[in-house]
C-alpha cells in the first residue's frame, strides 16, 4: 500500500516538501543541541523540563484519543465510526512517534537511551511510560495497517486483529494514566501532586484528540474524495463537548482545593500561571488565552446550533485544541517547577533552537500523518468507488452480460 | 551431517535456555564477597548522616566563610559555569526563609532572619530520586549514601523533578573548560549527565572524612553513623533540638540542622 504515497497532486507534493524543509531545519538545530548540549535550550537547574516534555505530555493525549472512535465502534456498534477508526489509529501512530522523538531530544545522553531497556527499573514511571508508549505504537500500526489492507482486498481483517483491537482500548487509557503518574507521584511538586491528574489528562485528551480529528475530517473532505460523513462528525463533536466540559470542571476543582484550603504550596503555581508570583508571570497571557478559548469553545459546543454548523464547529474545535495545548502543553509542566525547592522563581523561556527542534518534530508528525492518511484515503476512495460501480453494475439493463459476477466487482 | 529443522530448533532452544539461566546461576551461586579488597582504614557505617550546627558557623566562623563549599567543589571537580541557570553545585547556602519556608513568619528573631544555611543532598532514607530513575544510575548504597553512576545516567532529569530539595545539578554543557584546577583523583563529568553531593564516598573508602567536614575549622559539620548510638552525630542529636528540611514529605532526610 506504500506506493500510494508516491502519487499525489501538486499541492500534496508542495506540502510534503514544506514538511521536509521544516524537518531539515529541526534536524540541523538538533545537531547544534547534540554538539553544544542542552545549554542551547532555555532549560535550567530549576526548570529542568520544558517545551519538549510538555509536547510529549500533550501528544500522549492526542494518541490516546484514538480510543474515542475505536471504543464506540467496536464496543457499542456505532457504525458511522467504522470509516474513521483507521484515521484515529493512524493519528495515534503519528502522535506516538512524535512523543518518542520528544523524549530523544530531551535527554542529555541520547546515545545511552537503551540503558532504559538494559537496566529495566520497574520502580520508575518513565520505564513504564516507555513500555506502554512503544506497545501502543505497535498495536496501532498492526491494527490500522491490517484493517486497511483487508479493506483494500475486500476481505475481513485477519482473526488475530480483533483481540488486539480490544487490547488497544484499555491500552490507550494506560498510556495517559502512566504519563500522568510521571507527574502526580513526586513529593514536593505541589502543582503536580494531585490525585485527579490522570483523570484530568484523560478528559483533556478526549477533548483535544477528537477535536483535531474533526478538523482533519473537514480537511480530508476538501482535499480528497473521502467524506467521514456528517453523522460521524456530529457524534465526535458530542464527545468533544462532554470531554471539554469535564476538563474545565477538573481545572476548576484544582482551583477550589488550592484557594479554599489556602495552603500556600497549592496556591503558588496557580498564582504564577494566572496572575504572576513574586512579580514574575511569563505564562499569564498564555493562561488567559487558554481561559478565553476554553470559554469560547464551551459556548460554541454546548449550543447545539453552533455545534452542528460547520464553521462554528471548526472554530470550536480549533479553540479546544489550542487551549488544551496551552494548559497541558505549556502551563502544566512549567508551573510544576515554580516556585523551586527554595521558593524562588526562575522563569523559563524556550530558545530559538529549542523552538526549531519542536517545530521540526511537529513537522515529522505531520509528515507521518500525511503519508498514512494518503494511503488510507486512497484505499477508501478505491474501495468506495468500486462499491458504487458494483451497485451501478447491478442496476444496469439485464441485456448486458455483467450480471454473472456483478456482486463481486467490489473484490477487484 | 544433515540436521533437521526440528532438531536445530531444539538445540537452539536449549542453548537459549542455558543463557537465560546464567544470570540466575550467578545470583544463586555467587557470593557476597566483594571482588576488590576494601581498604582496612575505610570508614564503614550503616546509615551515614550529618548534623550541621549553623550557630557555630555564624558565631565562630569568619565572615562569609565558604571553606566547606570551596573544599568540596575543588575535590569533586565541580565547574564554575558562572550562570545561574546552568549552575552546578554540591553544597551551597540559602537564606533561612528559603531553606525552611514553612518556618518563616513576620516576627522572626533578628538572629535568624536571612541567615545562610548550608544545604546539600539530604541522602534521604526514602529517596524519591532513586525511585524515579529509569536506569538505576542513581541508587542508595547499603551505608545509606545516595550516589550517582555518571556512566549510566541518560540525562532524562527525572531525578531533578523528583528531588524536593533542589539538590541536583545537570551538565547543560561540557563542564571541563569551567574547572579551574582538575583534581585527578576524582572523575570529571561530561555534558548531559546529572550530578550531586556523594557524601565523599570516595574519601570514606580510604578512611577520610568528607571534604566539607574536614575543611570546617569550627567543626560545624558533624558526620557519622546514625545507626550507631555511640556516634558523635547521635550524641549531638540526643542532646540538642534539631530540624530537617521538609520532613512532612516522608523522604527521611539524613541532614539535621541545629539552630
Amino acid at each position: 500500500m506504500l506506493e500510494k504515497t508516491l502519487n499525489g497532486s501538486k499541492w500534496y507534493w508542495r506540502w510534503i516538501i514544506l514538511l521536509l524543509a521544516l524537518m531539515g531545519v529541526g534536524f540541523a538545530s538538533y545537531m547544534l543541541q547534540l554538539n553544544q548540549g542542552l545549554a542551547v535550550t532555555g532549560l535550567s537547574r530549576d526548570v529542568s523540563w520544558g517545551l519538549y516534555i510538555a509536547q510529549l505530555t500533550f501528544l500522549v493525549g492526542v494518541a490516546a484519543s484514538a480510543v474515542m472512535v475505536v471504543l464506540p465502534y467496536y464496543l457499542h456498534n456505532v457504525k458511522v465510526f467504522g470509516r474513521l477508526t483507521v484515521f484515529g489509529e493512524f493519528l495515534a501512530v503519528a502522535a506516538v512517534i512524535m512523543c518518542g522523538l520528544f523524549v530523544i531530544v530531551d535527554i542529555g545522553k541520547p546515545a545511552r537511551l537503551l540503558n532504559i531497556m538494559l537496566y529495566p527499573s520497574p520502580n520508575s514511571i518513565l520505564f513504564w511510560d516507555m513500555v506502554v508508549l512503544n506497545g501502543y505504537l505497535l498495536l496501532n500500526i498492526l491494527i490500522g495497517w491490517n484493517v486497511l489492507d483487508a479493506e483494500r482486498k475486500s476481505v475481513a481483517p485477519p482473526g488475530w486483529v480483533k483481540p488486539l483491537i480490544y487490547l488497544s482500548i484499555p491500552w490507550a487509557i494506560s498510556i495517559h494514566t502512566v504519563t500522568a503518574f510521571l507527574y502526580s507521584g513526586l513529593p514536593g511538586k505541589h502543582y503536580w501532586l494531585t490525585a485527579i491528574m490522570a483523570a484530568r489528562f484523560l478528559a483533556s485528551a478526549f477533548a483535544a484528540g477528537p477535536a483535531l480529528l474533526i478538523l482533519l475530517c473537514f480537511l480530508l473532505r476538501r482535499v480528497s474524495k473521502f467524506d467521514a460523513g456528517d453523522e460521524a462528525i456530529r457524534r465526535l463533536s458530542v464527545i468533544v463537548t462532554y470531554a471539554m466540559a469535564v476538563t474545565v470542571f477538573f481545572v476548576g476543582l484544582e482551583f477550589f482545593t488550592a484557594f479554599y484550603s489556602q495552603v500556600p504550596g497549592h496556591m503558588h503555581a496557580l498564582e504564577y500561571l494566572f496572575v504572576g508570583y513574586q512579580g514574575k508571570g511569563n505564562l499569564v497571557p498564555f493562561m488567559w488565552t487558554f481561559a478565553f478559548l476554553a470559554v469560547v469553545a464551551l459556548v460554541l459546543l454546548l449550543n447545539p446550533k453552533t455545534r452542528e454548523k460547520e464553521n462554528t464547529l471548526k472554530i470550536a474545535c480549533a479553540a479546544v485544541f489550542i487551549s488544551l495545548w496551552i494548559e497541558k502543553g505549556l502551563g502544566l509542566v512549567i508551573a510544576g517547577y515554580i516556585p523551586n525547592a527554595f521558593e524562588q522563581v526562575v522563569e523559563y523561556v524556550p530558545t530559538a533552537p529549542e523552538l526549531m527542534i519542536t517545530i521540526g518534530i511537529w513537522a515529522t508528525g505531520a509528515f507521518v500523518l500525511t503519508l498514512l492518511y494518503k494511503i488510507a484515503v486512497s484505499v477508501k476512495e478505491e474501495s468506495e468507488l468500486s462499491i458504487y460501480s458494483a451497485r451501478y453494475a447491478r442496476v444496469k439493463p439485464v441485456g448486458i452480460t455483467v450480471s454473472q459476477d456483478s456482486g463481486k466487482t467490489g473484490g477487484m | 551431517m544433515k540436521m533437521h529443522r526440528r532438531n536445530f530448533l531444539r538445540i537452539g532452544g536449549a542453548c537459549a535456555l542455558g543463557l537465560g539461566f546464567l544470570p540466575a546461576v550467578k545470583v544463586l551461586a555467587g557470593s557476597d564477597l566483594s571482588k576488590v579488597m576494601a581498604d582496612p582504614k575505610a570508614l564503614t557505617g550503616k546509615k551515614w548522616g550529618m548534623v550541621i550546627d549553623m550557630k557555630k558557623c555564624w558565631e565562630q566562623g569568619r565572615k562569609n566563610c565558604d571553606d566547606c563549599i570551596t573544599a568540596c567543589h575543588k575535590v569533586h571537580n565541580v565547574p564554575d559555569i558562572g550562570n545561574i541557570k546552568e549552575e552546578i553545585k554540591w553544597i551551597w547556602t540559602e537564606p533561612f526563609e528559603n531553606t525552611f519556608p514553612e518556618f518563616k513568619h513576620a516576627y522572626m528573631a533578628e538572629a535568624i532572619k536571612g541567615k545562610p544555611f548550608t544545604v546539600m543532598c539530604n541522602h534521604c532514607d526514602n529517596a524519591p530520586c532513586t525511585r524515579v530513575c529509569p536506569t538505576k544510575a542513581t541508587y542508595k548504597r547499603k551505608d545509606g549514601i545516595v550516589v550517582m553512576d555518571y556512566h549510566r545516567c541518560i540525562g532524562c532529569r527525572y531525578c531533578m523533578a523528583g528531588c524536593p530539595f533542589g539538590a541536583r545539578s545537570f551538565n547543560f554543557r561540557d563542564p571541563r573548560p569551567f574547572i579551574a584546577e582538575i583534581n585527578k583523583e576524582y572523575p570529571t563529568r561530561e555534558k548531559g549527565v546529572v550530578e550531586k553531593c556523594n557524601f565523599c564516598e570516595e574519601r570514606l573508602a580510604f578512611g577520610q572524612l568528607p571534604a566539607c567536614v574536614e575543611a570546617c575549622q569550627e567543626k560545624a559539620l558533624i558526620f557519622g553513623d546514625l545507626a550507631d548510638p555511640n556516634s558523635e552525630v547521635r550524641k549531638v542529636l540526643s542532646s540538642n533540638y534539631s530540624i530537617r528540611r521538609k520532613p512532612e514529605l516522608g523522604t527521611e532526610p539524613k541532614i539535621y540542622y541545629l539552630v
